[in-house]
Protein backbone atom coordinates (compact mmCIF):
# COMPACT_ATOMS: atom_id res chain seq x y z
CA UNK A 1 0.00 0.00 0.00
CA UNK A 2 1.96 3.53 -0.62
CA UNK A 3 0.08 6.56 -0.97
CA UNK A 4 -1.25 7.28 -4.31
CA UNK A 5 -0.03 11.17 -4.34
CA UNK A 6 1.72 13.02 -2.38
CA UNK A 7 5.22 12.20 -1.84
CA UNK A 8 6.53 8.30 -1.80
CA UNK A 9 7.13 6.86 1.43
CA UNK A 10 4.93 5.45 4.44
CA UNK A 11 1.72 7.58 4.98
CA UNK A 12 1.25 9.46 8.33
CA UNK A 13 -1.32 6.20 9.76
CA UNK A 14 1.45 3.59 8.68
CA UNK A 15 4.13 5.32 10.73
CA UNK A 16 2.28 6.14 13.61
CA UNK A 17 1.15 1.85 13.34
CA UNK A 18 4.78 0.95 12.91
CA UNK A 19 6.16 2.78 16.62
CA UNK A 20 3.13 1.54 17.91
CA UNK A 21 3.95 -2.08 17.16
CA UNK A 22 7.60 -1.27 18.07
CA UNK A 23 6.69 0.12 21.58
CA UNK A 24 4.11 -2.85 22.19
CA UNK A 25 6.72 -5.45 21.01
CA UNK A 26 9.12 -4.32 23.84
CA UNK A 27 6.88 -4.23 26.53
CA UNK A 28 5.58 -8.12 25.64
CA UNK A 29 9.39 -8.89 25.29
CA UNK A 30 9.43 -7.34 29.21
CA UNK A 31 6.91 -8.84 30.60
CA UNK A 32 7.46 -12.20 29.28
CA UNK A 33 11.42 -11.67 30.73
CA UNK A 34 10.30 -10.67 34.33
CA UNK A 35 7.81 -13.47 34.52
CA UNK A 36 10.72 -15.89 33.44
CA UNK A 37 13.27 -14.25 35.93
CA UNK A 38 10.45 -14.63 38.78
CA UNK A 39 9.63 -18.19 37.82
CA UNK A 40 13.54 -19.48 37.50
CA UNK A 41 14.63 -17.79 40.60
CA UNK A 42 11.46 -18.41 43.38
CA UNK A 43 11.12 -22.10 42.41
CA UNK A 44 14.17 -23.03 43.08
CA UNK A 45 13.72 -21.89 46.50
CA UNK A 46 10.90 -24.16 47.45
CA UNK A 47 11.83 -26.13 50.14
CA UNK A 48 11.45 -29.39 48.24
CA UNK A 49 13.04 -28.65 45.10
CA UNK A 50 15.80 -30.22 45.24
CA UNK A 51 13.73 -33.51 45.77
CA UNK A 52 11.39 -32.71 42.86
CA UNK A 53 14.50 -32.15 40.55
CA UNK A 54 16.11 -35.28 41.19
CA UNK A 55 12.81 -37.15 40.39
CA UNK A 56 11.23 -35.47 38.03
CA UNK A 57 14.04 -33.76 35.76
CA UNK A 58 17.06 -36.12 36.10
CA UNK A 59 19.23 -35.66 33.02
CA UNK A 60 20.94 -38.85 32.99
CA UNK A 61 17.64 -40.85 33.63
CA UNK A 62 15.91 -38.83 31.07
CA UNK A 63 19.23 -39.71 28.20
CA UNK A 64 18.91 -43.06 29.40
CA UNK A 65 14.95 -43.76 28.95
CA UNK A 66 14.69 -41.57 26.31
CA UNK A 67 15.55 -44.14 23.53
CA UNK A 68 13.52 -46.89 24.80
CA UNK A 69 10.07 -43.98 25.32
CA UNK A 70 10.47 -43.12 21.78
CA UNK A 71 10.28 -46.63 20.61
CA UNK A 72 7.26 -47.15 22.40
CA UNK A 73 5.66 -44.33 21.34
CA UNK A 74 5.94 -45.94 17.94
CA UNK A 75 3.28 -48.21 18.94
CA UNK A 76 1.08 -45.08 20.35
CA UNK A 77 1.65 -43.74 16.66
CA UNK A 78 0.71 -47.14 14.93
CA UNK A 79 -2.60 -47.51 16.73
CA UNK A 80 -3.44 -44.37 16.30
CA UNK A 81 -2.97 -44.30 12.58
CA UNK A 82 -5.01 -47.81 11.87
CA UNK A 83 -7.75 -46.07 14.28
CA UNK A 84 -8.52 -42.86 12.56
CA UNK A 85 -8.99 -43.92 8.60
CA UNK A 86 -11.88 -46.27 10.22
CA UNK A 87 -13.31 -43.98 12.53
CA UNK A 88 -13.48 -41.84 9.71
CA UNK A 89 -15.53 -43.93 7.91
CA UNK A 90 -17.40 -46.13 10.51
CA UNK A 91 -18.73 -42.13 12.02
CA UNK A 92 -19.85 -41.42 8.64
CA UNK A 93 -21.71 -44.23 8.13
CA UNK A 94 -23.58 -43.09 11.55
CA UNK A 95 -24.03 -40.07 10.75
CA UNK A 96 -25.29 -40.78 7.17
CA UNK A 97 -27.89 -43.58 9.12
CA UNK A 98 -29.48 -41.50 11.32
CA UNK A 99 -30.72 -38.96 8.18
CA UNK A 100 -32.53 -42.45 6.05
CA UNK A 101 -36.05 -41.70 5.77
CA UNK A 102 -37.07 -44.28 4.25
CA UNK A 103 -39.38 -46.43 6.87
CA UNK A 104 -37.82 -50.21 6.34
CA UNK A 105 -34.48 -48.51 7.53
CA UNK A 106 -36.10 -46.99 10.63
CA UNK A 107 -34.09 -49.65 12.92
CA UNK A 108 -31.01 -48.54 10.74
CA UNK A 109 -31.77 -45.00 12.49
CA UNK A 110 -32.59 -46.02 15.84
CA UNK A 111 -29.61 -47.87 16.05
CA UNK A 112 -27.26 -44.89 14.91
CA UNK A 113 -29.19 -42.59 17.91
CA UNK A 114 -28.74 -45.46 20.69
CA UNK A 115 -25.51 -45.22 19.15
CA UNK A 116 -24.44 -42.06 19.24
CA UNK A 117 -26.17 -42.08 22.90
CA UNK A 118 -24.15 -44.56 24.48
CA UNK A 119 -20.64 -43.88 23.47
CA UNK A 120 -20.77 -40.32 24.09
CA UNK A 121 -22.13 -40.66 27.46
CA UNK A 122 -19.63 -43.43 28.98
CA UNK A 123 -15.91 -42.43 29.54
CA UNK A 124 -13.35 -43.92 27.34
CA UNK A 125 -11.72 -45.71 29.94
CA UNK A 126 -14.41 -47.73 31.32
CA UNK A 127 -15.29 -48.72 27.61
CA UNK A 128 -11.49 -49.74 26.91
CA UNK A 129 -12.04 -51.65 30.10
CA UNK A 130 -15.18 -53.89 29.28
CA UNK A 131 -13.95 -54.35 25.51
CA UNK A 132 -10.00 -54.74 26.39
CA UNK A 133 -11.49 -57.03 29.05
CA UNK A 134 -14.64 -58.39 28.30
CA UNK A 135 -14.30 -59.78 24.69
CA UNK A 136 -11.49 -61.38 25.13
CA UNK A 137 -12.79 -63.00 28.04
CA UNK A 138 -15.03 -64.90 25.90
CA UNK A 139 -12.20 -67.06 25.51
CA UNK A 140 -11.23 -66.52 21.87
CA UNK A 141 -8.34 -68.12 20.32
CA UNK A 142 -4.71 -66.13 19.59
CA UNK A 143 -4.48 -63.66 17.46
CA UNK A 144 -8.50 -62.28 18.65
CA UNK A 145 -7.62 -62.29 22.36
CA UNK A 146 -5.01 -59.47 21.57
CA UNK A 147 -5.83 -56.08 23.52
CA UNK A 148 -4.57 -54.08 20.51
CA UNK A 149 -7.37 -55.54 18.44
CA UNK A 150 -10.55 -54.80 21.12
CA UNK A 151 -8.47 -51.73 22.81
CA UNK A 152 -8.42 -49.91 19.14
CA UNK A 153 -12.31 -51.38 18.92
CA UNK A 154 -12.52 -49.47 22.10
CA UNK A 155 -11.19 -46.26 21.16
CA UNK A 156 -12.96 -46.61 16.94
CA UNK A 157 -16.13 -47.10 18.78
CA UNK A 158 -16.06 -43.82 21.31
CA UNK A 159 -14.43 -41.58 18.95
CA UNK A 160 -16.79 -42.37 16.23
CA UNK A 161 -20.02 -41.59 18.26
CA UNK A 162 -18.57 -37.57 18.29
CA UNK A 163 -16.96 -37.64 14.79
CA UNK A 164 -20.66 -38.85 13.70
CA UNK A 165 -21.96 -36.01 15.48
CA UNK A 166 -19.19 -33.30 14.00
CA UNK A 167 -20.35 -34.84 10.38
CA UNK A 168 -23.68 -34.05 11.13
CA UNK A 169 -23.63 -30.76 12.33
CA UNK A 170 -21.39 -30.23 9.02
CA UNK A 171 -24.41 -32.24 6.95
CA UNK A 172 -26.90 -29.16 8.47
CA UNK A 173 -24.68 -26.36 8.14
CA UNK A 174 -25.18 -27.00 4.46
CA UNK A 175 -27.84 -24.10 3.40
CA UNK A 176 -31.21 -25.49 2.02
CA UNK A 177 -30.81 -23.57 -1.23
CA UNK A 178 -27.95 -26.08 -2.16
CA UNK A 179 -30.32 -29.13 -1.59
CA UNK A 180 -33.17 -27.09 -3.08
CA UNK A 181 -30.89 -26.87 -6.31
CA UNK A 182 -29.47 -30.32 -6.42
CA UNK A 183 -33.43 -31.53 -6.02
CA UNK A 184 -34.62 -29.14 -8.79
CA UNK A 185 -31.84 -30.38 -11.40
CA UNK A 186 -33.64 -33.63 -10.33
CA UNK A 187 -30.86 -35.69 -8.90
CA UNK A 188 -31.86 -38.60 -5.94
CA UNK A 189 -31.62 -37.49 -2.35
CA UNK A 190 -28.63 -39.93 -2.45
CA UNK A 191 -26.98 -38.19 -5.22
CA UNK A 192 -27.81 -34.57 -3.58
CA UNK A 193 -26.37 -35.86 -0.52
CA UNK A 194 -23.02 -37.66 -2.03
CA UNK A 195 -22.15 -34.96 -4.90
CA UNK A 196 -23.24 -31.46 -3.21
CA UNK A 197 -23.34 -31.75 1.01
CA UNK A 198 -21.45 -34.24 1.57
CA UNK A 199 -18.59 -32.62 -0.05
CA UNK A 200 -19.17 -28.82 1.51
CA UNK A 201 -19.79 -30.76 4.77
CA UNK A 202 -16.58 -32.33 5.11
CA UNK A 203 -14.48 -29.76 4.15
CA UNK A 204 -16.36 -27.57 6.55
CA UNK A 205 -15.39 -29.84 10.03
CA UNK A 206 -12.17 -30.87 9.41
CA UNK A 207 -11.15 -28.17 11.95
CA UNK A 208 -13.37 -29.86 14.28
CA UNK A 209 -11.90 -33.27 13.11
CA UNK A 210 -8.66 -32.23 13.82
CA UNK A 211 -9.04 -31.66 17.49
CA UNK A 212 -10.84 -34.84 17.41
CA UNK A 213 -7.61 -36.33 16.12
CA UNK A 214 -5.36 -34.53 18.55
CA UNK A 215 -7.22 -36.11 21.34
CA UNK A 216 -7.29 -39.30 19.78
CA UNK A 217 -3.60 -39.50 19.71
CA UNK A 218 -3.92 -38.32 23.66
CA UNK A 219 -6.08 -41.39 24.05
CA UNK A 220 -4.28 -44.42 22.61
CA UNK A 221 -2.17 -44.08 25.89
CA UNK A 222 -5.46 -45.30 28.11
CA UNK A 223 -4.63 -48.65 26.05
CA UNK A 224 -2.04 -49.11 28.57
CA UNK A 225 -4.47 -49.48 31.18
CA UNK A 226 -4.84 -53.42 29.21
CA UNK A 227 -1.88 -54.02 28.08
CA UNK A 228 0.13 -52.63 25.27
CA UNK A 229 3.14 -51.86 25.98
CA UNK A 230 3.30 -48.34 24.69
CA UNK A 231 4.58 -45.11 25.74
CA UNK A 232 2.92 -44.58 29.16
CA UNK A 233 3.41 -48.07 30.14
CA UNK A 234 6.85 -47.87 29.00
CA UNK A 235 7.20 -45.13 31.16
CA UNK A 236 5.56 -46.97 34.11
CA UNK A 237 8.22 -49.93 33.51
CA UNK A 238 11.06 -47.34 33.79
CA UNK A 239 9.71 -46.02 36.98
CA UNK A 240 9.57 -49.31 39.20
CA UNK A 241 12.86 -49.90 37.46
CA UNK A 242 14.73 -46.84 38.78
CA UNK A 243 12.83 -45.49 41.32
CA UNK A 244 12.07 -42.14 39.72
CA UNK A 245 9.69 -40.71 37.72
CA UNK A 246 11.40 -38.46 35.00
CA UNK A 247 10.10 -41.41 32.32
CA UNK A 248 6.67 -39.53 32.74
CA UNK A 249 8.49 -36.48 32.00
CA UNK A 250 9.92 -37.87 29.04
CA UNK A 251 6.46 -39.49 27.84
CA UNK A 252 4.66 -35.87 28.24
CA UNK A 253 7.25 -33.75 26.28
CA UNK A 254 7.22 -36.61 23.58
CA UNK A 255 3.28 -36.29 23.33
CA UNK A 256 3.52 -32.55 23.14
CA UNK A 257 6.23 -32.76 19.93
CA UNK A 258 3.21 -34.17 18.21
CA UNK A 259 0.00 -32.60 19.82
CA UNK A 260 1.40 -29.20 19.86
CA UNK A 261 2.41 -28.88 16.17
CA UNK A 262 -1.07 -30.67 15.09
CA UNK A 263 -3.09 -28.33 17.60
CA UNK A 264 -1.39 -24.91 15.85
CA UNK A 265 -2.43 -26.33 12.27
CA UNK A 266 -5.55 -26.91 13.41
CA UNK A 267 -5.86 -23.47 14.58
CA UNK A 268 -4.43 -22.41 11.11
CA UNK A 269 -7.02 -23.96 9.23
CA UNK A 270 -10.00 -23.11 11.71
CA UNK A 271 -8.51 -19.19 11.10
CA UNK A 272 -8.59 -19.75 7.53
CA UNK A 273 -12.11 -20.56 7.24
CA UNK A 274 -13.12 -17.87 9.22
CA UNK A 275 -11.34 -15.32 7.00
CA UNK A 276 -12.64 -17.77 3.94
CA UNK A 277 -16.55 -17.05 5.14
CA UNK A 278 -16.07 -13.51 6.58
CA UNK B 1 -53.94 -28.17 -25.20
CA UNK B 2 -51.77 -25.94 -22.72
CA UNK B 3 -48.16 -26.81 -21.93
CA UNK B 4 -48.40 -26.15 -18.26
CA UNK B 5 -52.21 -25.70 -16.54
CA UNK B 6 -52.56 -25.03 -12.78
CA UNK B 7 -56.25 -25.46 -11.59
CA UNK B 8 -57.31 -24.18 -7.87
CA UNK B 9 -53.44 -24.74 -6.55
CA UNK B 10 -53.66 -24.08 -3.18
CA UNK B 11 -50.60 -24.08 -0.74
CA UNK B 12 -49.94 -23.43 3.28
CA UNK B 13 -46.93 -22.55 5.31
CA UNK B 14 -47.66 -23.40 9.30
CA UNK B 15 -51.40 -22.13 8.93
CA UNK B 16 -50.59 -19.21 6.36
CA UNK B 17 -52.25 -19.36 3.01
CA UNK B 18 -49.86 -19.04 0.68
CA UNK B 19 -51.75 -19.66 -2.60
CA UNK B 20 -55.64 -19.87 -2.54
CA UNK B 21 -56.91 -21.65 -5.70
CA UNK B 22 -55.01 -20.39 -8.37
CA UNK B 23 -55.61 -21.18 -11.90
CA UNK B 24 -52.89 -20.26 -14.86
CA UNK B 25 -52.40 -21.77 -18.61
CA UNK B 26 -49.24 -21.39 -20.08
CA UNK B 27 -49.14 -22.51 -23.67
CA UNK B 28 -46.03 -23.75 -25.82
CA UNK B 29 -43.38 -21.60 -26.45
CA UNK B 30 -44.74 -18.54 -24.26
CA UNK B 31 -43.14 -16.38 -22.17
CA UNK B 32 -45.31 -15.38 -18.92
CA UNK B 33 -44.14 -12.69 -16.78
CA UNK B 34 -45.30 -13.41 -13.19
CA UNK B 35 -45.38 -9.72 -11.35
CA UNK B 36 -46.60 -8.94 -7.85
CA UNK B 37 -45.62 -7.55 -4.09
CA UNK B 38 -42.99 -9.09 -2.13
CA UNK B 39 -45.07 -11.97 -0.41
CA UNK B 40 -47.46 -12.68 -2.98
CA UNK B 41 -46.79 -16.33 -3.70
CA UNK B 42 -44.42 -15.62 -6.80
CA UNK B 43 -42.01 -17.90 -5.77
CA UNK B 44 -43.68 -20.16 -3.82
CA UNK B 45 -45.59 -20.44 -7.07
CA UNK B 46 -42.58 -21.77 -8.90
CA UNK B 47 -41.11 -23.92 -6.52
CA UNK B 48 -44.52 -25.70 -6.42
CA UNK B 49 -44.41 -26.24 -9.93
CA UNK B 50 -41.16 -27.67 -9.84
CA UNK B 51 -42.33 -30.01 -7.03
CA UNK B 52 -39.72 -28.54 -4.07
CA UNK B 53 -42.72 -27.85 -2.45
CA UNK B 54 -45.61 -30.11 -2.28
CA UNK B 55 -49.04 -28.66 -3.09
CA UNK B 56 -51.96 -28.87 -0.82
CA UNK B 57 -54.86 -28.99 -2.99
CA UNK B 58 -55.56 -28.65 -6.57
CA UNK B 59 -54.04 -29.67 -9.64
CA UNK B 60 -50.78 -29.13 -11.82
CA UNK B 61 -50.83 -30.75 -15.46
CA UNK B 62 -47.56 -31.01 -17.47
CA UNK B 63 -48.81 -32.05 -21.28
CA UNK B 64 -51.93 -33.09 -19.53
CA UNK B 65 -50.45 -35.40 -16.88
CA UNK B 66 -50.96 -34.36 -13.61
CA UNK B 67 -47.42 -34.00 -12.08
CA UNK B 68 -49.23 -32.82 -8.20
CA UNK B 69 -50.36 -36.38 -7.39
CA UNK B 70 -49.04 -36.63 -3.90
CA UNK B 71 -48.00 -40.89 -4.25
CA UNK B 72 -45.81 -39.10 -7.57
CA UNK B 73 -42.11 -39.55 -7.41
CA UNK B 74 -41.01 -36.15 -8.48
CA UNK B 75 -37.52 -36.69 -8.96
CA UNK B 76 -38.15 -37.51 -13.07
CA UNK B 77 -40.88 -35.21 -13.21
CA UNK B 78 -37.71 -32.00 -12.16
CA UNK B 79 -35.92 -33.52 -14.57
CA UNK B 80 -37.99 -32.16 -17.50
CA UNK B 81 -38.26 -28.61 -15.78
CA UNK B 82 -35.68 -26.16 -15.31
CA UNK B 83 -35.74 -23.92 -12.09
CA UNK B 84 -33.35 -21.17 -11.64
CA UNK B 85 -32.87 -19.17 -8.35
CA UNK B 86 -32.44 -15.63 -7.37
CA UNK B 87 -28.95 -16.07 -5.55
CA UNK B 88 -27.44 -18.42 -8.58
CA UNK B 89 -27.36 -21.54 -6.12
CA UNK B 90 -24.42 -22.90 -7.67
CA UNK B 91 -22.14 -25.68 -5.84
CA UNK B 92 -19.25 -23.97 -4.90
CA UNK B 93 -17.05 -27.05 -4.46
CA UNK B 94 -17.40 -27.55 -8.34
CA UNK B 95 -16.21 -25.66 -11.60
CA UNK B 96 -18.94 -24.25 -13.96
CA UNK B 97 -18.55 -27.33 -16.10
CA UNK B 98 -18.52 -29.34 -13.22
CA UNK B 99 -21.91 -27.70 -12.22
CA UNK B 100 -23.19 -28.30 -15.56
CA UNK B 101 -22.42 -31.83 -15.74
CA UNK B 102 -23.52 -33.15 -12.96
CA UNK B 103 -27.11 -33.92 -13.23
CA UNK B 104 -26.25 -35.27 -17.07
CA UNK B 105 -23.69 -37.20 -15.59
CA UNK B 106 -25.91 -38.95 -12.80
CA UNK B 107 -29.26 -39.29 -14.05
CA UNK B 108 -28.42 -40.04 -18.03
CA UNK B 109 -25.59 -41.86 -16.86
CA UNK B 110 -23.27 -40.47 -19.42
CA UNK B 111 -19.26 -39.97 -18.87
CA UNK B 112 -18.03 -36.79 -19.03
CA UNK B 113 -15.86 -36.88 -22.09
CA UNK B 114 -19.31 -38.06 -23.88
CA UNK B 115 -20.95 -34.65 -22.42
CA UNK B 116 -18.32 -32.56 -22.90
CA UNK B 117 -18.73 -31.80 -26.85
CA UNK B 118 -22.53 -30.55 -25.50
CA UNK B 119 -22.02 -28.74 -22.36
CA UNK B 120 -19.14 -27.14 -24.06
CA UNK B 121 -21.09 -25.93 -26.80
CA UNK B 122 -24.10 -24.83 -24.55
CA UNK B 123 -21.41 -22.49 -22.33
CA UNK B 124 -19.96 -20.98 -26.35
CA UNK B 125 -24.10 -19.92 -27.14
CA UNK B 126 -23.91 -18.16 -24.21
CA UNK B 127 -20.79 -16.79 -24.10
CA UNK B 128 -18.80 -18.54 -21.32
CA UNK B 129 -17.05 -21.16 -23.04
CA UNK B 130 -13.84 -19.37 -21.51
CA UNK B 131 -15.23 -19.90 -17.91
CA UNK B 132 -16.19 -23.53 -18.18
CA UNK B 133 -12.86 -24.57 -15.31
CA UNK B 134 -13.41 -21.37 -13.19
CA UNK B 135 -15.28 -21.52 -9.81
CA UNK B 136 -18.33 -20.00 -8.84
CA UNK B 137 -16.83 -17.67 -6.50
CA UNK B 138 -14.30 -16.52 -9.30
CA UNK B 139 -17.38 -15.61 -11.60
CA UNK B 140 -19.14 -12.08 -11.54
CA UNK B 141 -22.92 -12.29 -10.04
CA UNK B 142 -24.13 -12.07 -14.02
CA UNK B 143 -21.78 -14.61 -14.93
CA UNK B 144 -22.92 -16.95 -11.98
CA UNK B 145 -26.52 -16.55 -13.29
CA UNK B 146 -25.50 -17.29 -16.67
CA UNK B 147 -24.18 -20.87 -15.35
CA UNK B 148 -27.04 -21.14 -13.13
CA UNK B 149 -29.16 -20.98 -16.16
CA UNK B 150 -27.21 -23.72 -18.41
CA UNK B 151 -26.71 -26.06 -15.58
CA UNK B 152 -30.86 -26.25 -15.83
CA UNK B 153 -30.75 -25.88 -19.55
CA UNK B 154 -28.15 -29.19 -19.84
CA UNK B 155 -31.24 -31.28 -18.86
CA UNK B 156 -33.21 -30.38 -21.59
CA UNK B 157 -35.78 -29.40 -19.95
CA UNK B 158 -38.97 -28.58 -21.89
CA UNK B 159 -39.91 -25.82 -19.53
CA UNK B 160 -37.67 -22.92 -17.41
CA UNK B 161 -38.80 -21.67 -14.41
CA UNK B 162 -37.33 -18.10 -13.44
CA UNK B 163 -37.49 -17.02 -9.71
CA UNK B 164 -36.75 -12.88 -9.70
CA UNK B 165 -32.94 -14.06 -11.17
CA UNK B 166 -31.96 -10.48 -11.57
CA UNK B 167 -33.40 -9.43 -8.32
CA UNK B 168 -29.66 -10.19 -6.56
CA UNK B 169 -27.16 -8.37 -9.03
CA UNK B 170 -25.81 -4.95 -9.48
CA UNK B 171 -28.01 -3.21 -11.71
CA UNK B 172 -25.10 -3.43 -14.64
CA UNK B 173 -25.12 -7.01 -14.76
CA UNK B 174 -28.73 -7.42 -15.52
CA UNK B 175 -28.57 -6.81 -19.16
CA UNK B 176 -26.22 -9.52 -20.09
CA UNK B 177 -28.69 -12.07 -17.81
CA UNK B 178 -32.16 -11.03 -19.66
CA UNK B 179 -30.22 -11.35 -22.58
CA UNK B 180 -30.25 -15.15 -22.35
CA UNK B 181 -33.86 -15.40 -21.77
CA UNK B 182 -33.88 -13.04 -25.31
CA UNK B 183 -32.22 -15.68 -26.58
CA UNK B 184 -33.99 -18.54 -25.46
CA UNK B 185 -37.53 -16.86 -25.90
CA UNK B 186 -36.48 -16.61 -29.76
CA UNK B 187 -35.84 -20.27 -29.69
CA UNK B 188 -38.90 -21.17 -28.19
CA UNK B 189 -38.56 -22.02 -25.13
CA UNK B 190 -41.55 -22.22 -23.08
CA UNK B 191 -40.75 -20.00 -19.74
CA UNK B 192 -42.72 -18.58 -16.56
CA UNK B 193 -40.64 -15.50 -14.89
CA UNK B 194 -41.19 -14.31 -11.51
CA UNK B 195 -39.39 -10.70 -11.73
CA UNK B 196 -39.53 -7.06 -10.71
CA UNK B 197 -37.97 -6.43 -14.62
CA UNK B 198 -41.29 -4.30 -15.80
CA UNK B 199 -40.04 -3.05 -19.21
CA UNK B 200 -38.65 -6.89 -19.56
CA UNK B 201 -41.73 -8.55 -19.06
CA UNK B 202 -43.21 -5.78 -21.31
CA UNK B 203 -41.33 -6.23 -23.98
CA UNK B 204 -40.88 -9.90 -24.09
CA UNK B 205 -43.44 -11.26 -22.33
CA UNK B 206 -46.47 -13.33 -24.09
CA UNK B 207 -48.64 -12.52 -20.86
CA UNK B 208 -48.46 -10.94 -17.84
CA UNK B 209 -50.20 -12.34 -14.71
CA UNK B 210 -50.62 -9.84 -11.18
CA UNK B 211 -50.49 -11.91 -8.38
CA UNK B 212 -51.73 -10.48 -4.79
CA UNK B 213 -53.35 -12.52 -1.92
CA UNK B 214 -52.70 -15.77 -3.73
CA UNK B 215 -54.16 -15.80 -6.54
CA UNK B 216 -53.97 -14.58 -10.17
CA UNK B 217 -55.97 -11.36 -10.05
CA UNK B 218 -55.22 -10.33 -13.12
CA UNK B 219 -53.84 -11.42 -16.55
CA UNK B 220 -53.28 -10.41 -20.40
CA UNK B 221 -50.48 -9.37 -23.11
CA UNK B 222 -48.43 -6.87 -21.25
CA UNK B 223 -49.81 -3.91 -23.50
CA UNK B 224 -53.00 -4.52 -22.07
CA UNK B 225 -52.23 -5.21 -18.43
CA UNK B 226 -49.70 -2.47 -18.19
CA UNK B 227 -52.01 0.37 -19.99
CA UNK B 228 -55.10 -0.78 -19.20
CA UNK B 229 -55.04 -2.70 -15.98
CA UNK B 230 -58.83 -3.47 -14.66
CA UNK B 231 -58.30 -3.40 -11.26
CA UNK B 232 -57.40 -1.17 -8.65
CA UNK B 233 -55.28 -3.03 -6.76
CA UNK B 234 -53.25 -4.20 -10.34
CA UNK B 235 -53.03 -0.18 -10.98
CA UNK B 236 -51.70 0.44 -7.78
CA UNK B 237 -48.91 -1.60 -7.66
CA UNK B 238 -47.77 -0.59 -11.37
CA UNK B 239 -47.96 3.02 -10.29
CA UNK B 240 -45.84 2.02 -7.27
CA UNK B 241 -43.23 0.18 -9.75
CA UNK B 242 -42.94 2.05 -12.26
Amino acid sequence: MTATHGAPGPTRRERYEARARRRGSAIALGSTVAVLLALVVLIPLAPGWEAVKKSFFNAEIFARTFPGLLQAFLLDVAIFAWCAPIIAIWALVIALARDVRSPALYPLRLFAVIYTDIFRGIPVILIVYLIGFGIPGLGLQRPWNSPYIWGSLALILTYSAYVAEIYRSGIESVHASQRAAALSLGLSRADMMRFVVLPQAIRRVVPANMNMLIALQKDVALLSFIGPVEVLRQAGVYKSLLANFTPYVVAAIIFLCVTIPATRYADYLIAKQNRARS
Amino acid sequence: MAKLELRGVQKRFRGADVLRGLDLSVDNGDMVCLIGASGSGKSTLLRCINLLDPIDDGEIRLDGQDISAPELDPQPVRQRIGLVFQSFNLFPHMTAEENVMLAPRRIKRQGREALRPEIAALFARFGLDDRMGHYPDQLSGGQQQRVAIIRALAMRPEIMLFDEITSALDPELVGEVLDVLRQLKSEGMTMVMATHEMSFAREVADKVCFLSDGHILEQGPPAQLFERPEHARTAAFLRAVL
